[in-house]
């Protein structure tokens, strides 16, 4: 853990906005208040695969309340472009798309038209009385569905939208010098990031033409960016403010309500608000890919991998764009290895269009590679931490994708996972007749990006800083960027009073997502207190006559002068005016966070129920800037890959409706299902960050799911392919033995 | 949600005239199921009926014969309830079960009944405690058995213009215990996969008592009449425990749903039913 | 048509309007502008909506706003006295048990009415008593922490 030089970093403050928060007060999308606000609806496909023949409002149109309806005809028809919105280059006739549908439905829950009225029950009672009247079409749902021969294609081109490639070496002939070779294929269902706050925004077409939107938002740039090109406006012609955010994890990145909200309130003349309801969550959101992947890896009798090969299919959903890249990206990552090829295809399916998931693609692709690298630590009769150590990427490996790491810390990690006590501790004895106990590891990894974060900082006379940043805060960062401003200034973190602001009043910022947010904000932060201090810095000399002035430990020097920062901050007005610094960052990459997870379960035999006894997630943080937050990510990871490990998944009909679209029936872990999740950091310092900081919010969820399955294989020698690995599954495949 | 009118009768006489006013009027209690229902357009009633201001659907009282549980008594006030705690542990258990602790604050074993689900928790245990729905209608007061009380998934049967008053439970006996066994994927708040509820009378070593019915593998709770057959007149043993188990497997009709596979569901009628009986005959030697 | 509804809503006599078809969650939220309870799901399965109830727990999205009539609600915004923090609360933040804070009055109301009645709950009960609220960011451990920290001190105030 980090000790000093640090005064502010390491240390565990109250976050600024935790009265608010915990008082109810804090404004999050769907308590956004405006006068003369209308309520929408959304429509949405009962198909998951049709033909839209006609849409007809009228009745809709005459029901008590409504002020406006809206289609997809209702967008400017531009012509289609390719344009980049945050996620890559896509077409625009997608990404408009998706947000209504034009000619077809391609999943359950595809948006195809809203309803403004004067309260919320009219505009889903009215919603219900616009007929649509739909030819369905065959629909696919799986990876390997989508990719066979003969398939229902959803759009022009192939279901098979990209085919990434990655080599290095010659895995094929290294595979023949192999001493022994393990290949297995696995199966993830589709998941839900699950965040507990629906998609919220209110938008306002204002009289002077401008565009007015407050949302729950991970990106209010990304919304500002989307919405002006679907509404084909000027960006400046779109205000963002994003209000406080129920959790994102990635699928409060894509654009799904704004846009609507915008067309009804230029239709009706009034703000309007569309909140999701739960099921709109599920079926009219971005889930994360399921998958198939084929694993292959090749070792030498000492244990050292020669040779790896990949085939990752993941669902893109119903546009292209899904998340086997990253999934490529990461699933040999952990591991220094000669030869290599991976093949990496995003596939069409008739489901929503995937988003990312908090580490997207790399869950499923940890879950195949560490069941394997398990699978051979058993055959080879090697300890499977030692059996990674052998084999870990450590600087100067070269990632199969490209890249040769800088600075990170695999082995830290794994070090760390066979040194904790955890790792050592007896399982105990089953607590009953039927019961059987395991222990399983895991290691996963997050590149983490950099992206572009601005930051502003005025002082006031009171010796306190005003620090605005974009970067919404979904978990504390607006604290975590403070403490970083704090540490350059040298002052309490009390006396910096972040605020996150509207798109108007900051400097472009990037997404709250990619682990991104306490390093590339904070690190702009940083600077910012560097250029305060450069500018406080020049009004001394100026005070003192000087050339000579000094800044260390909060004080500024020159001789015999000395003033505190809060001294001088009194002094600004009169010597000079206000002093504002600020700061722009766009690092082109980040350093990668590794994280371990070590599970130890019970397995009831009879009824397939798996009891997690103890858990202990360790990454590597960089610096651990707040210690509590961090922990509160691996945590949080965690449990969310329990329940992907467990018992999440889309129950899907065969005619493609997702059936348990409730919280009732996809099932996410409660405080009783889970044990205390024990955290460590580790620390292996970012050399590119001016603090060390890597992101520590995604990698944690990584390795769950294959840590349980191969603690259940260690429990009942049975190789779980398949996620979610639930009561009926589990007694399933012990009943094959 | 459609609009619909509420009202909220202080008396059985006025809520009787209500529904029989309007056939179509739903009867709310806890609101836990119906609202759900109400909000998904399941039901779309003219007309709420709220019972909760009847002093009869909200009394709870003990006496030498048995207890009398409104229909609209909360499980919260089940749990607590100081003569259901000494008298009724499995009642206690039950209502403990049902949801998670917001969900216990409203929902009534009444209610979870008369929603008539396959998978309903409370049924099979009302059966194994021989409990009677005591009923109020226009053609006056009747009682009917709980094995008799749902007759299709969703479906009760209850008379148009009727409502559920209270259940009867006759007081246990001595030697009497009863336990009511779910499976559920995560540890709270799920839907049963499976459930079983058992109970048994054993006097001077043998069983001459018992009942058991199941959850969620038929279209309505299953009242297994054969497993009182082959218990009764036995000395508790493994042996017998698992012909009873069997017969479980044997008499449960599951389906392939969202929430489990059909096999699946038959396979854990014999686990439960076997860990059931253990529990309510622990004078077993293994 | 909508009806007249007065309740006593943290500690004060409120009155409103409301359609029967609207939930105690709506009308807090929508008429009485307490916007601290959340909607989450809607069908009583993540706990965001939890109030307490004529001394009860429940969730306000189960419950029609024109059943409060006559009785007595308490929310989040109840929960302090004054311009202070209960307990609770202050053990939220100082044990980092919220991250993007949208279950937290839900976990707030609920815990309040576990100490409430169970001064000293242990941290199984702990569990079981909030497994009707669902967290996503903060995997429930820094949760437990705080229940169990604003325990010990409103014992340590009561003494």
């Amino acid at each position: 853990m980090s000790t000093a030089p640090y005064n502010i970093i390491g240390t565990r403050p109250p976050r600024h906005d935790g009265a608010d928060k915990v008082t109810g007060r804090a404004i999050y999308g769907a308590d956004f208040q405006i006068n003369g606000l209308l309520h929408g609806a959304v429509l949405r496909s009962p198909h998951a695969h049709a033909r839209i023949e006609s849409v007809d409002t009228s009745r809709a149109a005459a029901y008590p309340g409504v002020v406006a309806i809206v289609t997809a005809d209702d967008f400017p028809q531009t012509p289609d472009r390719i344009v980049d919105l945050g996620e890559g280059e896509t077409p625009l006739s997608y990404v408009r798309g998706n947000v209504l549908a034009k000619g077809k439905v391609l999943y359950q829950g595809h948006a195809v038209a809203a309803v403004a009225a004067t309260s919320p029950h009219a505009a889903e009672q009215a919603a219900k009385l616009i007929d649509v009247r739909y030819t369905p079409l065959p629909c696919v749902l799986t990876a390997p569905e989508g990719m066979a021969p003969g398939a229902s294609k959803l759009h022009e081109q192939e279901n098979v939208t990209h085919h990434i490639q990655h080599a290095i070496g010659d895995a094929d002939a290294a595979f023949q010098q192999a001493a022994i070779v393990v290949e297995r294929e696995f199966h993830t269902a589709t998941v839900h990031q699950g965040y507990i706050e629906p998609h919220a925004a209110t938008a306002l077409w204002n009289n002077d033409g401008r565009v007015q939107i407050w949302c729950s938002t991970q990106g209010s740039f990304v919304v500002r960016d989307v919405v002006s090109c679907l509404l084909d406006l000027p960006v400046s012609q779109v205000k963002v403010t994003p209000t406080e955010i129920g959790g994102g994890f990635g699928g409060k990145i894509p654009v799904y309500i704004e846009p609507v909200a915008a067309l009804l309130s230029r239709r009706s003349g009034r703000p309007v608000r569309i909140v999701m309801n739960r099921r709109d969550v599920f079926e009219g959101s971005g889930p994360t890919p399921g998958s198939f992947i084929r694993v292959k890896l090749g070792a030498d009798a000492e244990g050292r991998f020669i040779a790896a090969r990949a085939h990752l299919a993941y669902e893109a959903g119903a546009y292209p764009g899904g998340m086997v890249g990253p999934g490529t990206m990461c699933v040999f990552a952990a591991y220094d290895i000669p030869n290599v090829a991976i093949d990496g295809y995003d596939v069409l399916v008739n489901k929503p269009s995937t988003a990312a998931y908090r580490a997207p693609g790399a869950t499923n692709a940890a879950f195949a590679t560490e069941s394997v690298v398990d699978e051979l630590a058993r055959q080879l009769k090697i300890d499977p931490l030692e059996l990674r150590l052998r084999n870990a990427s450590r600087e100067g490996t070269r990632r199969a994708d490209g890249p040769k790491f800088r600075r990170i810390g695999c082995v830290e990690v794994l070090e760390a996972m066979k040194a904790h006590p955890h790792y050592s501790a007896p399982l105990g004895a089953a607590s009953h007749a039927a019961a059987k106990r395991g222990r399983g590891t895991a290691i996963g990894y997050w590149f983490n990006i950099g992206l572009p974060s601005s930051c502003v900082i005025s002082v006031n006379a009171d010796g306190t800083v005003n620090l605005i940043e974009g970067s919404t805060d979904i978990g504390g960062t607006r604290t975590s960027i403070a403490m970083q401003a704090a540490e350059v200034l040298g002052i309490p973190v009390a006396d910096v009073h972040p605020a996150v602001v509207d798109t108007d009043t900051i400097g472009y910022t990037g997404v709250t997502g990619g682990s991104r947010t306490t390093y590339a904000t904070g690190w702009a932060a940083h600077d910012a207190a560097k250029d305060v201090i450069r500018l406080m810095t020049e009004r001394a000399a100026k005070i003192w006559q000087a050339d000579d002035v000094q800044f260390a430990n909060g004080i500024f020097r020159s001789g015999n002068n000395q003033l505190t920062f809060a001294e001088l901050a009194a002094k600004l007005t009169e010597t000079g005016g206000p002093v504002v610094g600020q700061a722009s960052v766009n690092p082109k990459a980040a350093g990668g966070s590794f994280a371990g997870v070590i599970a130890d379960v019970e397995v009831d035999v009879e009824t397939g129920k798996v009891t997690i006894l103890r858990f202990t997630s360790i990454q590597d943080a960089g610096r651990a800037i707040h210690p509590s937050y961090v922990e509160g990510q691996m945590q949080g990871g965690s449990v969310q890959g329990i329940g992907w490990a467990l018992n999440e998944e889309y129950w899907m009909s065969p005619d493609g409706r997702m059936v348990n679209s409730t919280l009732l029936d996809y099932r996410m872990p409660t405080i009783l299902d889970v044990p205390p999740i024990d955290t460590q950091i580790v620390e292996v310092p970012n050399p590119a960050h001016p603090f060390g900081v890597r992101g520590v919010g995604e990698a944690n969820i990584v390795p769950p799911p294959a840590a349980l399955a191969n603690a259940i294989h260690d429990a009942l020698g049975i190789r779980m392919s398949r996620l979610p690995m639930n009561p009926p599954s589990i007694v399933a495949e012990l009943a094959k033995q | 949600m459609k609009s619909f009118d509420y009202l909220a009768p202080g008396t059985l006489d006025e809520a009787l005239r209500a529904l029989a006013a309007r056939p179509a009027a739903k009867i709310l209690a806890g609101g836990t199921d119906l609202l759900v229902q109400l909000k998904n357009g399941r039901h779309e009633p003219p007309l709420v009926v709220d019972v909760k201001r009847i002093p009869d659907l909200t009394a709870l009282r003990m006496d030498d014969a048995g207890l009398t549980l409104g229909a609209a008594v909360p499980c919260i006030r089940i749990a607590r309830d100081a003569d259901v705690r000494k008298h009724y542990p499995s009642l206690v258990e039950l209502a403990s079960l049902i949801g998670g602790t917001a969900i216990q604050g409203r929902a009534s074993i009444g209610g979870n009944l008369c929603n008539a689900s396959p998978s309903a928790d409370s049924v099979p245990l009302l059966i194994a405690l021989s409990a009677v729905a005591r009923i109020a209608g226009p053609g006056g007061a009747r009682e009917l058995p709980v094995e008799a009380f749902c007759i299709a998934p969703g479906r009760n049967a209850l008379a148009p213009g009727e409502f559920l008053v209270s259940l009867f439970v006759p007081r246990p006996g001595a030697g009497f215990r009863a336990h009511y066994l779910r499976f559920i994927p995560r540890n709270e708040m799920d839907i049963a996969v499976a459930g079983v509820g058992a109970s048994a009378t054993v006097t001077g070593g043998r069983i001459t008592a018992a009942r058991l019915a199941l959850a969620s593998v038929a279209p309505t709770p299953l009242f297994v009449r054969e497993v009182t057959e082959v218990l009764v007149g036995q000395t508790p043993s493994a042996a017998i425990i698992q012909r009873a188990a069997e017969l479980a497997q044997a008499a449960a009709r599951p389906i392939t749903d969202m929430r489990a596979p059909a096999e699946y569901r038959r396979h854990l009628c014999g686990v439960l039913t076997k860990r059931a009986l253990t529990a309510v005959l622990p004078e077993i030697q293994q | 048509m909508k009806t007249y509804v007065s309740m006593t809503c943290n500690g004060e006599p409120v009155e409103f309007l409301a359609e029967p078809r609207q939930t105690l969650l709506e009308c807090l939220r929508d008429t009485l502008h307490l916007t601290g309870a959340k909607e989450g799901c809607g069908d009583g399965n993540c706990g965001s909506c939890c109030v307490m109830l004529d001394g009860e727990l429940v969730t306000s999205c189960l419950v029609l706003g024109v059943e409060a009539q006559g009785r007595t609600v308490t929310t989040v915004e109840g929960l302090a006295a004054g311009s202070g923090l209960h307990p609770l609360q202050k053990a939220f933040i100082d044990e980092a048990a919220l991250q993007c804070g949208y279950c937290t009055p839900g976990f707030l109301v609920a815990a309040r009415a576990l100490l409430d009645q169970e001064p000293a709950p242990s941290e199984e009960r702990i569990r079981l008593w909030l497994a009707n609220n669902l967290c996503r960011c903060t995997g429930y451990d820094k949760i437990i922490r705080a229940v169990q920290s604003a325990a010990r001190q409103m014992k340590e105030t009561a003494q």
